[in-house]
């Protein structure tokens, strides 16, 4: 009996300590996968409003069709986010979206050949000459943040292109104290970077020192580390990182609607003619980004309504 | 107690016998062809995921290239740096950890009291069954900071550095050798105390101290053991990605000690998330080179213990 007992718990260690082996290829694995379950929160959502809006299916679901858009590949998040939770509302219409780049968004919805055109940036003059009327339907921000002991409160266009692209290393450059400044970014591919190096116009110019693959991870890094500085989306900033003044702005709301906050971008739903110009499929996608439930969706997805 | 031996008797109907017989049978051959199913299943997976970008960027340009700009307008996907920073990484890895565990193993085995051997072993189990990311947390939180005063004082007014704020390969050396520990000290030790008691006796009836005695006889006995240990701890040291992700900076970078670097499981891992395209396809290449490198090591272990199969046979 004694024997069998002390088999038992043999084996029972022995499964033990395998599950400990294990459990480190696990952790490793499960990295992107935690990444995308962040990304997924958005099919929540939408998961969620189509089971209260499965009844009301009918009263809604007249419509069909198809949407197409085309543009940016900054909002596809949202942009994926809303198509879903517009679909599910009315289970006829199909809503498509392509991502190839906000200029030929804009260019495709000038001719025509998309019902709206996408683009992370405000149109220029000519596009809007061409008769394309700029929807914003969303504003991003993004903080430049420090680690809560920096000096240094204010700094100029310029000088965090310097910082970023490696000409600036010491924080007493920019009226802060004498210590090595610690560049710290995102990875290729993400969107918060990809907003940040478009607006500063240093695409792949940029020489990080650390490359961390969440927004996490960078407060996380820029809090703990003396001279490092980090961005991150506006939303997410607080009391363990310090944001930074651009250009004597602080990153607030509302200095990024009245437009003197550099670090923002609109996110632009281009029309060919104004929006009650469009067909009936097109006044319904508007409104329903206008609805309570889309104005959800995109502060679900981090970004700023316009007014 | 005498009721459940009869259960168990071998006396029995020769029917039931055969048929258990064959059950069992099954249940291992299933067992054992999922286990090869699930081998081969992903070794073509990594080969139709990652040989296309092979072809489509070139193998040259991929292997050799140095500049890794996936996102880029006009995109490189040059992996040279990321292939030698797990190179240089597990083999720094290596000369700091093998002989801090080879003697601890030599230690347990031949040098301490029986009494201390029961309460350091099970000790350095324990380091087996930390999680990674353990190691990463407490890299990031206690390693980081220091290696970033080390830093500060080795480029004391360096205006060409760039600052890594601690997270740099020696950083994650450092942890990888504190992983590899458990893995090299414990099958060292076995390998050891194989050694016949025999040898030792010899050895010392000879003259030799105890010391000559561990160094030349006891340890080119076990050698095919302790290199078994070091081929091991490779594999552990080349396959780790969160523990050094948390504390490697994960720049491409040559892989320099003070430089923020990314390792090959890093490189799949950070930005896995996020990619489509070409760049994913490429992210399955840098699996395949892994996965390349795994194999070798593997390959070379079995090498190493037929040998030392051999040598005991002798």
């Amino acid at each position: 009996m004694r024997k069998k007992i002390l088999a038992a718990v043999m084996a029972g260690m022995m499964l033990f300590s395998l599950a400990a082996c294990g459990s480190s290829d696990e952790e490793t694995t499960k990295a992107p996968e935690t990444t995308k379950a962040t990304e997924a929160a958005e099919d929540d959502t939408t998961e969620a409003t189509e089971a209260t809006e499965g009844d009301s299916t009918e009263a809604a679901g007249d419509l069909s069709g198809s949407i197409s858009l085309s543009g940016s590949t900054s909002m596809e998040v949202v942009v994926t986010a809303l198509q879903e939770a517009f679909m599910d509302a009315n289970p006829d219409v199909t809503v498509n979206a392509e991502y190839v780049g906000s200029g030929a968004g804009i260019e495709a919805v000038t001719a025509k050949s998309v019902d709206i055109g996408n683009a992370s940036r405000a149109l220029t003059d000519e596009e809007k000459s061409a008769g394309v009327v700029e929807n914003v339907i969303a504003i991003d921000g993004i903080a430049i943040v420090t680690d809560p002991a920096n000096e240094a409160s204010n700094l100029t266009k310029d000088q965090l292109i310097d910082i970023y692209t490696g000409e600036i290393t010491n924080w007493s450059a920019v009226g802060g104290a004498d210590m090595p400044i610690v560049v710290i970014g995102r990875e290729a591919g993400s969107g918060t970077r990809g907003a940040f190096e478009e607006i500063l116009e240093i695409e792949d110019m940029c020489a990080y020192s650390s490359e961390l693959d969440s927004t996490g991870g960078v407060m996380a890094r820029v809090a703990a580390t003396p001279g490092a500085i980090g961005y991150v989306s506006l939303d997410v900033v607080d009391d363990t990182v310090k944001p930074l003044q651009l250009d004597g702005m602080d990153a607030t709301e509302e200095n990024i609607k009245a437009g003197t906050y550099i670090l923002s971008r609109p996110f632009v739903m281009a029309t060919n003619g104004e929006i009650s110009a469009q067909s009936e499929l097109v006044q319904a996608w508007f409104d329903f980004i206008g609805s309570e439930e889309g104005q959800q969706i995109i502060t679900d997805a981090g970004l700023i309504l316009p007014n | 107690m005498k009721q459940s031996t009869s259960s168990f008797s071998i006396v029995g109907s020769s029917k039931a016998k055969t048929l258990t017989e064959r059950i069992a049978a099954r249940i291992f051959l299933v067992c054992g062809v999922f286990a090869i199913l699930a081998v081969v299943l992903i070794t073509a997976y990594m080969i139709i995921q990652g040989a296309p970008a092979l072809g489509q960027v070139g193998i040259g340009e991929i292997l050799l290239g140095t500049v890794w700009k996936p996102t880029a307008a006009d995109p490189s996907f040059g992996i040279l740096y990321i292939i030698l920073t797990s190179i240089i990484g597990t083999a720094l890895a290596l000369v700091i950890g093998v002989p801090i565990g080879l003697f601890t193993a030599i230690f347990l085995s031949e040098v301490a009291p029986k009494r201390l051997v029961k309460i350091v072993k099970p000790i350095i189990e324990l380091l087996a069954g930390i999680p990674s990311v353990v190691y990463g947390l407490v890299g990031l939180l206690v390693l980081n900071p220091l290696m970033y005063k080390l830093e500060m004082a080795v480029f004391k007014g360096s205006t060409t550095h760039q600052w890594t704020g601690g997270a740099n390969l020696l950083c994650a050396v450092l942890v990888l050798a504190i992983m590899i520990l458990p893995t090299v000290i414990n099958i060292s030790q076995s390998a050891l105390e194989a050694v016949p008691r025999d040898y030792r006796m010899t050895s010392l009836a000879l003259g030799a101290t105890k010391i000559q005695t561990i160094f030349h006889v006891t340890l080119p006995a076990a050698k095919s053991g302790i290199a078994t240990a070091v081929v091991l701890g490779v594999g552990r040291a080349i396959g780790e990605a969160m523990a050094i992700t948390m504390v490697a900076g994960n720049s491409v970078n040559l892989p320099l000690p003070f430089n923020s670097v990314r390792f090959l499981t890093t490189a799949m891992v950070s930005e896995m998330s996020y990619s489509s395209g070409l760049h994913r396809k490429v992210l399955f290449t840098i699996g395949l080179v892994l996965f390349a490198f795994i194999m070798v090591i593997n390959l070379v272990l079995s090498r190493i213990m037929k040998k030392g199969a051999q040598d005991a046979d002798k």
